[in-house]
């Protein structure tokens, strides 16, 4: 004898509510619509906000429906037409950045590198395409928990390793990065991951604006940044190459 | 496709070398700095004419037209002049075909396209007892209506009164790289008649050993010798461009390279060296590989054709041989299947199991092309087991491409003794990260793609920068030549040989579909 779950029909009904009216609401008024008791209700918005369904406005509190919702209704992007699309660009971007560039998707916990361009020297270097990179302390990896939800709860989940002295672990640091993210438009890792090791990365967006991956670029610290800072006109390489290969998938300027 | 230079390394700063290319569907012009980096580029598609079924036109006038305001709208959103201009080259579809008055420059027909099937006929006959190899020892070429003769004796033939005017000495023949030279130079008013070996070599008239049209040839084919431009090697000045709108604004730039389509990608891959290969992965596959100073004649279905030749030095000659079916079958996938909705999404289909499931799938929809040759062959899935998917045949449709490229390799190393070191990659498949993969292990050799995609305008731009000095030699092109990706084989040598036998095995049974064909 089927019998239906509960807690789901109540996050269906959540989820109908948000979607109707002025969309945004607090706790109360969504636990005395459907009424709940307000445990059980900030229970069930906080198991969808942790999914991407729902999402919580930081100054009012109140409740919204998330992004993960509308990637469920937008056509899949297939991650081999992302490449197809960003190759010439992610080709110019290793030429003209001078080092090795990157194009990377979430993929269980992780960034799925699903693209990769050799440093343009002569130098001996091994396709890693197919390679799984940290959330939380690679450029593409924060890029990717700053705008995609998803990522978001994923990166949070996840233990945080410390790789060398300066990866950032505990939550608040983290969260911190990942504001800064949002606010400059891309996301760096100076030595966090691997000694010696800098990268750059920047968010590609689909025609709907939804975060679909990063492109970045990976390189000597020593090469990457200068007098302690990173070069400028290498992370305008890299928003550059990002905006293209948006711009190639239909997300208008902006 | 200038956005995203705005990076590191400044190529504000010319000169610069630009590049025609005049293809199939659409004429481009790209203008490179000096490290064979793009600066700008223009594009205009012109009409495919179809007057009947097999063939296809191109109206000549109407792609000299498109050719000049590519050349203006490249070199306007470079935001550079004629100073900034050392020279300008030429690639082009090879074979088709154009005449056209010298008197005053207008074509008697549309041009005739290489893929136009109406001298079939006309091919067989001039075979006469010999069969299509009759003049392979001479040109290199079987008598195939893709060649350039046969339909200039065809426009002869059917043209009214258009024999007794080419006697006469006022009728010009050309490839497309001959009608873009003659008009850029200044067309009725002494625009230069020329053509370069690697076209002259796709004519089926020019002896190879001698790089000179063969009188004997144009005898049989019935092409008068009078209207053939003159031979010239791939890299040297032409003539200056003069007259025009063209004139008026890059006036007095040296043309100063021509090269068909396939031999500028050859060049554009720096493929210098006798062993050297590359393959460009499009709707069709056209592998060329560089055989030195050596005429090697194909005993295996392949073409001999000329490389390139730079100035006065040696010609160096190429084996060719294409692969009619390669991304059109994923293609067909798509859209005659239904079974992705992207062509990329084949890669995603594939990966989703780990290996064909038994399945071998021999795409020839026209017939088996180099290095078998059988025109009643016909399309196969072999090997179908209920445990077949549709991601098995994904696999089996990707596998497709890397072992028809396996065997024109194999081809190769048969006709030419020299082993394949490692195979240049270039056009749309090279996305593909699991085809190019299953072609390292499938070649057990290295593929590598190059940094820069457009490998047959930058062909074009390294001849003529040579001519003129711009760069001084093949080890400058080939310092700008960067590895973009590099997959090497991983896969065991019993599995790949048990494998490579299988797919023989399903292209047996492609043959004798059709009975009454041989």
């Amino acid at each position: 004898m089927a019998r239906n779950i509960q807690s789901l029909e109540r996050a269906a009904a959540m989820l109908r509510l948000l979607a109707g009216g002025d969309r945004r609401l607090g706790l109360s008024d969504i636990a005395s619509s459907l009424g709940l008791a307000k445990g059980t209700a900030h229970g069930i918005l906080r198991t969808l906000q942790q999914e991407g369904f729902v999402e919580q406005d930081m100054t009012s509190g109140r409740y919204q429906l998330g992004a993960e919702l509308l990637r469920l209704g937008t056509t899949y992007l297939d991650v081999h037409e992302l490449r197809a699309r960003a190759l010439v660009w992610t080709d110019d971007l290793a030429r003209s950045s001078g080092e090795s560039a990157y194009l990377g998707v979430l993929h269980q916990q992780g960034v799925l590198i699903v693209h990769h361009v050799f440093r343009p020297d002569d130098s001996r270097q091994v396709l890693e395409v197919g390679a799984m990179q940290p959330l939380h302390s690679t450029a593409l990896g924060k890029v990717l928990a700053a705008y995609d939800p998803v990522a978001h709860s994923e990166a949070l989940e996840a233990e945080r390793k410390p790789f060398t002295p300066r990866t950032i672990c505990e939550p608040d640091g983290f969260e911190e990065i990942l504001d800064l993210t949002r606010a400059r438009g891309y996301a760096s890792d100076v030595e966090e991951t691997l000694t010696g090791v800098a990268s750059i990365a920047a968010p590609i967006h689909n025609q709907r604006r939804m975060p679909v991956g990063a492109v970045g670029i990976t390189g000597a610290v020593e090469r990457v940044c200068k007098d302690g800072e990173l070069r400028p006109e290498l992370i305008a390489a890299v928003r550059d190459c990002a905006r293209a290969v948006s711009r190639d998938l239909g997300a208008g300027r902006f | 496709m200038t956005d995203a230079h705005a990076g590191i390394a400044s190529h504000g700063q010319g000169p610069f070398i630009a590049a025609i290319d005049q293809g199939t569907t659409s004429s481009r012009c790209i203008i490179f700095d000096r490290d064979g980096r793009i600066v700008s580029v223009d594009q205009k598609e012109h009409e495919q004419i179809f007057p009947k079924p097999g063939w296809v036109e191109h109206n000549a006038v109407e792609i000299w037209t498109n050719v000049q305001e590519v050349v203006a709208g490249a070199v306007s959103k470079a935001g550079i002049t004629r100073d900034d201009i050392k020279a300008i080259g030429i690639t082009n579809q090879r074979e088709t075909t154009l005449l056209w008055d010298k008197n005053t420059g207008e074509p008697v027909h549309n041009a005739i396209v290489w893929q136009d099937t109406r001298t079939d006929t006309l091919c067989k006959e001039l075979g006469r007892n010999v069969g299509q190899d009759r003049f392979r020892r001479e040109t290199g070429l079987p008598l195939a209506s893709y060649f350039a003769g046969p339909k200039a004796r065809w426009l002869l033939d059917n043209v009214e009164g258009l024999r007794e005017r080419a006697e006469a000495g006022d009728i010009l023949f050309g490839t497309m790289d001959s009608w873009v030279i003659w008009n850029l130079t200044g067309g009725v008013d002494g625009g230069r008649h020329v053509t370069d070996v690697t076209n002259a070599s796709r004519t089926m008239l020019m002896n190879l050993h001698s790089m000179e049209w063969d009188d004997k040839i144009c005898e049989s084919i019935g092409v008068p010798k009078q209207m053939l431009p003159e031979i010239r090697s791939s890299a040297e000045v032409y003539g200056e461009i003069t007259g025009g709108k063209l004139g008026d604004l890059l006036g007095g730039i040296p043309v100063a390279s021509a090269l068909g389509d396939q031999q500028a990608a050859l060049f554009g891959q720096t493929c210098f060296s006798e062993g050297e290969a590359k393959s460009t992965y499009g709707t069709g596959t056209f592998m060329l590989m560089n055989t030195g100073e050596k005429v090697i004649n194909s005993y295996s279905g392949l073409l001999t054709t000329v490389g390139y030749r730079i100035g006065d030095q040696k010609p160096v000659y190429a084996l060719e041989g294409s692969i009619a079916v390669t991304g059109s079958l994923v293609q067909w996938m798509r859209d005659q299947m239904g079974l992705i909705s992207t062509a990329a999404e084949i890669e995603t289909l594939a990966l989703s199991v780990e290996d064909n499931g038994g399945a071998y799938f021999v795409p020839a929809f026209s017939g088996l092309f180099a290095p078998y040759w059988r025109s009643d062959a016909r399309g196969v899935i072999a090997g179908l087991t209920r445990y077949v998917t549709k991601a098995h045949l994904a696999r089996a449709v990707l596998e497709a491409t890397a072992w028809q490229t396996r065997e024109i390799t194999d081809a190769m190393t048969k006709d030419s003794g020299v082993e394949l070191s490692a195979l240049k990659v270039d056009g749309g498949m090279t996305s593909n990260n699991l085809l190019m993969q299953t072609l390292s292990d499938f070649l057990d050799a290295p593929v590598v793609r190059p940094m820069v995609a457009e490998t047959t305008c930058l062909g074009a731009a390294y001849a003529a920068g040579l001519a003129v000095g711009f760069w001084t030699s093949t080890d400058d092109l080939r310092a700008n030549w960067r590895r973009a990706a590099e997959w090497t084989p991983n896969m065991a040598a019993d599995k790949r040989d048990r494998e490579y036998k299988s797919w023989l095995k399903a292209v047996e049974r492609t043959m004798g579909w059709l009975e009454d064909e041989s």
